[in-house]
């Protein structure tokens, strides 16, 4: 038969390889300022863009979408070549997935410290970046299709099953979350609203994790880990059932998120059910991974890229069980919203994502480059400070969590709580955040050390940017060679039947969820004295999620004695149903804001705000000062309630036309409730005259930012008091 | 209280329906599955399972 003679592209795997590592840096380095952030609450301090609420995000996307994007896309480009014995099918499109990728993570960098950001978490990037990303994803998905039908090898190993499910489900996922209406260029309302919202939004994160950092990692497990071990997969049996199995039942398991929320029970069930099934599908690929090592454990010793692997398998091993045990209800109720979860997302990030990239880097990078790796030690090294870093990050975060929860649930014999005040559960763990701190310090300087190998290997070795490589093509497949093929055999070959038969996989749970909660808005009770939000506090509500605020507070009350006394009545779904886009939270480094409303003067959220120390010793929040100075831009009002109208807001014409003078009166009398603060008069007045003579321009009280955030805050769980709960109407008694 | 945070799926019309049609899912997805892996043939599988290590030379050099 006669042999053809391609070229593998190599140069845009190593585009992706130095993109991977430099993004990867940066993240990274992000994380660890916001570690110090728990530390020294105010370490950049008066500086909007270098808030912590505003960098959060800004690590999780990094960290998610730049080092790990980059990474998947580096391994699928290099191993999709060679599993198909075929180049990537467009030199054009293969540049345009690089250089549009590396634009959004830039623009995400410029935009998400400038607080744009829808606040959903995973998703918090603008409206257009939306677009953006679902255009280059759609690149992305057609060069690897367009690849596999030009193939020179018949069957389709298991590694490109997972990356053909990655990219059909990630597209699935992004679009529905990222239904919102513009507002302008950069703001945007969420179509969906409350328990909706958060319903499809759970989904979109579970499955985030499950269909970008999960299924394209497994598939790069399924190619480097039997290449580095120089020995077939263990069981490629276990590889189709994980394959099946694992998309069939991630796709479920995303109201595991939202236990005892104001999520409809059955949703909640639901999902702790597919949760716990997960345990079977990961743990046989875990169990796969490993012993494909099978008579090859004496190279783990010597071999870092095999212990980057392993680490990385055993990771993924602890990450996947503590997933299912975490949906339990029960432990639920005590991990969530401590840093429990911030433990356990970080041994998959660090572990699994992590240390397969980097296992993977220490692989290819020689091999990219015609040598061997400049220094087997620096990398023994890095392993070892690494895999030090995720246990001195974990270990003291799982820690923190359980303390937390206690404490937040601790009662006094006489029915109080012991630690009313939840400053009490902060300082308590103020040093696991210093034992973090470092332990992400140390799994930094790992990552620099990889950094100066690489670059010495690159140094040293040639570059090949087109590989040279021979394969025959394929011929026509006959009858006599299928007769007594199996289906599974048969369905192999067939590229596109098996994306489709993927897709309605994922989309058999998908619909399951989905389907309902748009329904779901239906059927949520309302309750008549839930109102929308006031112009000034709808103005609020935007700063609020500007600030990253739902960063470290939820507002979400769940339905425990401990939460009711130390927060009040718990959430109800239907208060929530004018909230676009939802803003429950996942994390409570700062205690539950749901009934915040009226709890406090408006002098002490001024004061808090300003320097939150002084009202609340010992405090880590840090300073919103600019909030304090910043003139309220109310240039929008109009056109943000106008979109609300239409999706389902009910603000009536005359609010939308009388917008600026509601705001002003609203703003005036909270001007005027701030005068009753001695201290507030006497700065305030001097501010005033200061202006007056210097003739610079003056922002009344009323105009300015903090004014709209105390109008929110104190609107917040307002609407209805337990004591009212025999007025409440609901839409099915109507 | 709680009729605020349960039953808000109740008032679906033919909504007992829906749990058994998901078991029915379940359990023909997993026979299926069972079927095709336990089938598939033993030199097929090798066969497969060598793609990745089905190299170029200039790879095994290193």
């Amino acid at each position: 038969m006669e042999v053809e003679k391609f070229y593998y592209d190599n140069k845009i795997v190593k585009n992706f390889i130095w993109a991977a590592i430099v993004f990867g840096l940066v993240g990274m380095s992000v994380g660890l300022l916001l570690a110090f952030m728990f530390l020294f609450p105010n370490l950049t301090d008066g500086i909007s863009w270098l808030s912590f609420g505003r960098l959060r995000p800004l690590h999780t996307n990094a960290v998610i979408f730049a080092f790990v994007g980059n990474a998947m896309f580096a391994g699928v480009y290099y191993s999709t070549q060679r599993l198909l014995k075929a180049r990537m099918w467009s030199d054009l499109l293969s540049k345009i997935n690089f250089w549009g990728w590396q634009l959004i993570i830039v623009g995400a960098a410029i935009t998400l410290p400038l607080g744009y950001t829808t606040s959903k978490e995973y998703a918090e990037l603008e409206w257009p970046f939306d677009i953006a990303i679902a255009l280059i994803w759609v690149v992305f998905g057609a060069n690897l299709i367009g690849t596999i039908l030009k193939r020179r090898q018949r069957h389709l190993y298991v590694a490109i099953w997972f990356y053909l499910a990655t990219v059909v489900t990630v597209a699935v996922l992004h679009i529905f979350n990222s239904m919102e209406l513009p507002v302008s260029a950069l703001k945007s309302y969420s179509a969906y609203a409350g328990v909706q919202d958060a319903l499809v939004q759970w989904w979109y994160g579970h499955n985030a994790v499950a269909f970008f950092l999960t299924t394209p990692f497994l598939g790069l497990m399924y190619y480097f880990v039997p290449k580095a071990a120089n020995r077939p997969v263990y069981s490629y049996r276990l590889s189709i059932v994980h394959f099946w199995s694992l998309i069939f039942i991630y796709i479920w398991a995303g109201p595991h998120h939202l236990l005892y929320s104001a999520l409809p029970d059955w949703a909640q069930n639901l999902g702790v059910a597919f949760s716990v099934m997960l345990i079977a599908p990961s743990w046989g690929g875990m169990i796969n991974g490993l012993l494909t090592l099978r008579g090859a454990w004496d190279k783990v010793r010597t071999d870092p890229v095999l212990k980057f692997m392993v680490v990385a398998i055993t990771g993924y091993g602890m990450a996947t069980f503590e997933g299912p045990m975490l949906s339990l209800k029960n432990v639920n109720a005590i991990a969530h919203f401590t840093d429990w979860i911030i433990a356990h997302v970080h041994v998959g990030a660090l572990a699994w994502n992590g240390f397969l990239t980097f296992g993977m880097i220490y692989w290819l990078v020689p091999r990219l480059f015609k040598t061997k790796l400049w220094s087997t030690q620096l990398a023994n090294a890095h392993f070892w400070i690494g895999t030090l870093g995720i246990i001195m990050y974990a270990l003291p975060m799982y820690v923190a969590g359980f303390v937390q929860a206690f404490m937040w649930k601790q009662f006094n014999p006489d029915g109080t709580l012991t630690y009313g005040n939840f400053l009490e559960t902060v300082s308590e763990i103020m040093p696991m955040y210093w034992m973090r701190a470092i332990g992400g310090t140390l799994y930094l300087v790992g990552a620099f050390i990889l950094l100066y190998n690489i670059i010495q290997t690159v140094r040293k070795g040639s570059k090949v940017t087109d590989e040279l490589a021979e394969a025959a093509p394929l011929t026509k497949v006959t009858k006599a060679r299928t007769s007594k093929e199996g289906y599974h055999t048969w369905l192999e070959r067939r590229p596109v039947r098996l994306t489709i038969y993927a897709t309605i996989a994922i989309l058999i749970g998908g619909m399951v969820q989905i389907i309902p909660s748009l329904m779901v808005d239906d059927y949520v009770p309302k309750i008549s004295s839930v109102k929308p939000y006031t112009p000034l506090e709808l103005e609020g509500r935007d700063i609020y999620i500007r600030e990253g605020c739902v960063s470290c507070h939820s507002q979400m009350i769940r339905p425990f004695r401990s939460e009711v006394e130390r927060y009040g009545e718990y959430s109800k779904s239907g208060e929530y149903v004018y909230d676009h886009p939802f803003l429950w939270g996942s994390k409570r480094t700062g205690p539950d804001l749901m009934r915040i409303g009226g709890k406090y003067s408006d002098n002490w959220h001024l004061n808090h705000m300003y320097d939150p120390q002084s009202t609340s010793s010992g405090s880590i929040m840090p300073s919103y000062k600019w909030l304090l100075y910043r003139e309220l831009d109310k240039s929008m009002t109009e056109k943000k309630m106008q979109v609300l109208v239409s999706l389902g807001v009910p603000y009536t014409e005359e609010e939308i036309t009388n917008a600026q003078q509601l705001m002003d009166k609203q703003g005036a009398a909270i001007e005027q409730n701030l005068y009753s603060d001695p201290d507030f008069v006497k700065n305030y007045e001097a501010d005033k005259k200061y202006a007056e003579e210097n003739g610079e321009e003056f922002i009344d009280m009323k105009n300015r930012e903090i004014v709209a955030m105390i109008a929110y805050l104190q609107r917040l769980g307002t609407d209805i008091k337990a004591k009212d709960e025999v007025d409440l109407t609901i839409n099915k008694a109507e | 209280m709680l009729k605020f945070i349960k039953g808000n799926l109740e008032s679906i019309d033919g909504v007992e329906i829906y749990p058994i049609i998901s078991l029915l899912i379940f359990f023909i997805f997993f026979m299926a599955l069972i079927w095709w892996v336990s089938t598939a043939k033993k030199e097929h599988i090798r066969e497969v399972s060598n793609i990745p290590l089905d190299n170029n030379q200039n790879e095994e050099s290193l």
